[in-house]
């Protein structure tokens, strides 16, 4: 009995015998530690706990969403660097300082983290920030939900981080692909983590769905018709239908390989009837409208950002939203084009190549929007424009290499090639990361008062545009020379080698890129004093978020706001200066009223502290642990469910003093 | 204890001394704002169910590709007892009906009715439940169970799947009579009412369908 009280677990668990793991695993540990130390000699932890984590505040909440992500760019990086290096080195005779089984752990790691853990939650932060505000809301329609959800996104982010040095991650690729993931061929614990901490965050990014769905169809401020809400707002609105459906397929696909692998069923097996190819096709149904998650509020940011830096209304805004919805429904119905080899035939490859050509016709349509947009704009080159035109430069080559593979043809020949990689970074970078960033450029002074320093930020952007395209050239040539992905070591005959130096080079100057956005954040709160937003305006915006103080009071508007056009802020700044022919415009100053607000609670961090035991528990086969931590979840949630006082009223005084506080930080 | 520090910080009162959390008609301002609160709620609620939708069409969809790969094991013919299941059934059908008297009590401000339909209601689900688990454990005993091919996974995991929402909502039933039985019928305990109304019949036209998919056409 006392053998079994921690499962699996036992001291070989500890990868003594891999010292890249145990450097990186050190090195966690250490940074933990060290901020631990930090926050108990600054006397902080009551005010983290009171102010942050146990906050449903979307604003705190999307803050804390971008630094988790922010962390986890310098993790999927640092595994990035590992690849790059051991492919540059590993030729011939020489066999790099990875060994294989160390190096498919990588791989599979950078995939997850970057899709699961840098960019999903980099992009629910700016969602959570900006969506309620451009809106006219104060807050989310379900603010304890909006914690639990990003508690249980916590929970996936430890246990991968976990797996470093407690045991190991997949060996699989990033999406697990059966029968190699089945126990059979991967009876280590590196699936079981992949599965439980997707499982888990997934959970979390499907409640997330639900919860802005809500918000944008329900909460926006009076006059804000559907088509006067911003593009921001749309993609996002677009982006949660797409998590609302394709999320619940990630759940059946995981589980379901979970049952093979713990039960015994026979899903995808090789024998007793399994089929394999049933989860690559639930995997892509989610898998690529997942793609289309991420890029769809990257092309609202662009759009925002354009329109703001070019002083010019958005070109073609309805066109904008049709394109948007367009691409939301075609998304569904081209998952098939991820394996064309698969052999369903010449004319369900047809339909399939089709559909994926025609998705280039709305993003077509976007890229001439954003181009009209700029043409007679008075376009001011902030870094957030400079992050936009690399986009639009770096997007179309992506979306052409795109549409080569959609030709079911070249794809047979360029399946599962280096040429396939440099096509989805390309995109990938050159869209979702270019876009979170200049997203993340512009909205920072609105989330925190002051502004990101503009020359650090230009230096990054040159540095990750001219690393990309230095690391990813040289992997379409070497994916027409042949060379198929994941290879920890290749043959010298190859000829691929100064390809693959090369694009190791690439990686170094991205990292340079990387490190000059995080001096870019460190000077800037050193120097924050310096580049305050008293304002609340600091890029002559046009969109409700702009209206408010940077940062908002936690109730984000003293009033409602109403609006009448696509552009209200814009309009109460017309109205503002043409106050003096058209007074009537001007809105008249009314009392304060109480506001509603939800309270704090710390039951979603409770929740997300007893998800962790139970993934752990169910990773290493710890039953008596799983069956109390599943226990206590379900006392968590009937202790909140039994809890009648969740929300009070703001006073009239205390909203007072907010609001004149507010507006002497502007006269000042 | 973090709500009362807040408080305090924040220089505030709680909703619940301006105005009782479980209002009565009078109270028009807290009142308009649990009628807004149901709306988003049940909506959200609505959304929920749309998306277990897909979850429960995932699992259907892999019913239909495995569903004939017994791999020389038995098919649904030889294993499954159709006046059995028809029982199973008219049981859940029967509790969809008796949880609507239940929301009719609801309406109707009269706890008594809510709470003995709702333990009517949770009878006849935890019937259902029991003849499920009995059916599942036949099945292994007799050595057929998930393990044995992969129609039968896919036929445990879908059915197995449906019943383990069914036990959820029969733990939420608990849960929400205490809840009425404290507070009584108010804007909060009829708006809980109505999201797990919802989810019950939700889970009822789930089941027609595994009747229908699963052991009607696997009996021709």
């Amino acid at each position: 009995m006392f053998d079994h009280i921690l499962g699996k677990l036992d001291l070989s668990a500890i990868p003594f015998s891999e010292p890249p793991a145990m450097i990186a695993g050190g090195g966690m540990i250490f940074g933990a530690i060290a901020v631990m130390l930090l926050v108990t000699y600054l006397g902080k932890w009551k005010w983290l706990w009171s102010e942050w984590l146990t906050s449903v505040d979307h604003k705190k909440i999307g803050i804390m969403y971008i630094i988790v992500a922010i962390v986890m760019l310098l993790r999927g990086f640092a595994d990035a660097m590992l690849m790059r290096a051991q492919q540059a080195v590993s030729v011939g005779s020489a066999h790099g300082f990875l060994p294989p089984s160390h190096y498919d752990q990588i791989f599979t790691a950078h995939g997850v983290i970057m899709i699961f853990f840098m960019a999903m939650p980099f992009m629910v932060g700016l969602m959570n920030i900006v969506v309620p505000l451009q809106i006219g809301a104060r807050d989310v329609a379900f603010p304890f939900l909006n914690s639990v959800s990003f508690w249980l996104f916590v929970i996936g982010v430890v246990l991968v981080m976990l797996s470093l040095i407690v045991g190991e991650f997949g060996r699989t690729g990033w999406l697990a692909y059966p029968p190699l993931s089945e126990r059979q061929f991967s009876p280590g614990v590196g699936v079981d983590y992949y599965l439980w901490s997707l499982q888990i965050s997934g959970i979390g990014t499907l409640l997330t769905g639900i919860n802005f769905f809500v918000t944008i169809l329900k909460m926006r401020c009076p006059g804000m018709t559907l088509m006067r809400m911003p593009i921001f707002t749309w993609t996002a609105l677009c982006t949660n239908i797409l998590i609302i459906i394709a999320f619940p397929i990630l759940t059946v696909t995981l589980g379901m390989l979970a049952l093979d692998r713990y039960l015994d069923f026979h899903f995808f097996s090789n024998s007793f009837g399994g089929n394999q190819m049933l989860y690559v096709n639930l995997i892509w149904a989610w898998g690529h409208p997942e793609v289309y998650i991420l890029v769809l509020p990257a092309f609202g940011i662009f759009s925002e950002v354009v329109s703001t830096y070019c002083q010019k209304r958005l070109f073609g805004y309805a066109t904008m939203v049709y394109a948007t919805a367009c691409i939301t429904v075609l998304s569904f119905i081209v998952w098939l084009h991820h394996f064309f080899t698969m052999g369903a035939g010449a004319n369900v490859n047809a339909f399939f190549g089709i559909a994926t050509m025609i998705i280039s016709v709305p993003t077509g349509v976007k890229i001439f929007n954003w181009l009209f947009t700029m043409y007679r704009g008075r376009v001011h080159f902030s870094a957030p424009m400079y992050w936009t035109l690399g986009f639009i430069v770096t997007f179309s080559i992506g979306g052409m290499t795109g549409v080569l593979l959609a030709v079911p043809g070249a794809d047979f020949l360029l399946h599962n090639s280096l040429f396939l990689i440099a096509h989805f970074h390309n995109v990938i970078i050159g869209g979702v990361v270019f876009g979170y960033i200049a997203g993340f450029t512009y909205w920072f002074p609105k989330a925190t008062g002051f502004k990101l320093n503009e020359f650090l930020g230009k230096s990054s952007f040159w540095c990750w545009l001219v690393g990309f395209y230095v690391a990813f050239i040289p992997l379409y040539i070497l994916g027409f020379m042949g060379a198929t992905r994941r290879l920890s070591h290749y043959d010298a005959s190859t000829g691929w080698h100064p390809y693959f130096v090369i694009a190791g080079v690439g990686a170094l100057i991205i990292a340079a890129g990387i490190g000059f956005m995080v001096l870019q954040i460190g000077v800037s709160i050193l120097k924050r004093k310096q580049n305050m937003d008293t304002t609340g305006d600091p890029w002559n915006g046009r969109t409700l978020e702009w209206d408010t103080a940077s940062p908002p009071p936690f109730y984000n508007f003293a009033f409602i706001p109403h609006v009448h056009s696509v552009e209200p802020h814009w309009d109460h700044k017309q109205a503002q200066l043409h106050a003096a022919e058209h007074p009537e415009n001007i809105e008249p100053k009314r009392p304060y009223e109480p506001i509603h607000m939800p309270k704090n609670t710390g039951v979603g961090v409770m929740i997300g502290i007893f998800g962790f035991f139970l993934g752990f528990a169910l990773i290493w086969d710890i039953w008596w642990l799983v069956i109390a931590s599943g226990v206590a979840i379900f006392i968590s949630v009937a202790y909140r469910s039994f809890d009648y006082d969740i929300d009070y009223y703001v006073t009239v005084e205390e909203i007072e003093k907010i609001e004149n506080e507010i507006s002497s930080r502007v006269k000042a | 204890m973090s709500t009362q520090v807040l408080d305090n910080i924040n220089g505030v009162i709680p909703a619940s001394a301006v105005i009782p959390a479980q209002a009565g008609i009078h109270d028009h301002g807290h009142h308009d704002h649990e009628a807004e609160v149901t709306d988003k709620v049940v909506f959200g609620f609505w959304i929920y169910i749309m998306s277990d939708c897909i979850l429960f069409a995932s699992i259907f969809g892999a019913f239909a590709v495995l569903h004939n790969n017994t791999f020389g094991g038995p098919g649904p013919k030889e294993l499954f007892s159709m006046p059995y299941v028809l029982v199973e059934t008219f049981l859940l059908l029967t509790s969809s009906f008796t949880y609507g008297l239940a929301m009719l009590g609801a309406h109707k401000n009269a706890k008594t009715q809510v709470l003995f339909w709702l333990a009517i209601t949770f009878l006849l689900g935890l019937s259902f439940i029991c003849m499920e688990v009995n059916e599942f454990h036949k099945l292994i005993l007799e050595g057929n169970g998930p393990q044995r091919s992969a129609f039968l996974s896919s036929f445990f995991t879908l059915v197995g799947t449906h019943g383990l929402h069914v036990t959820c909502g029969l733990i939420w039933m608990v849960l929400l009579m205490f809840q009425v039985g404290k507070h009584g019928i108010g804007a909060i305990t009829t708006r809980k009412l109505t999201c797990l109304s919802l989810f019950w019949h939700f889970l009822d036209i789930v089941w027609i369908f595994v009747f229908t998919v699963v052991y009607l056409m696997g009996a021709v």
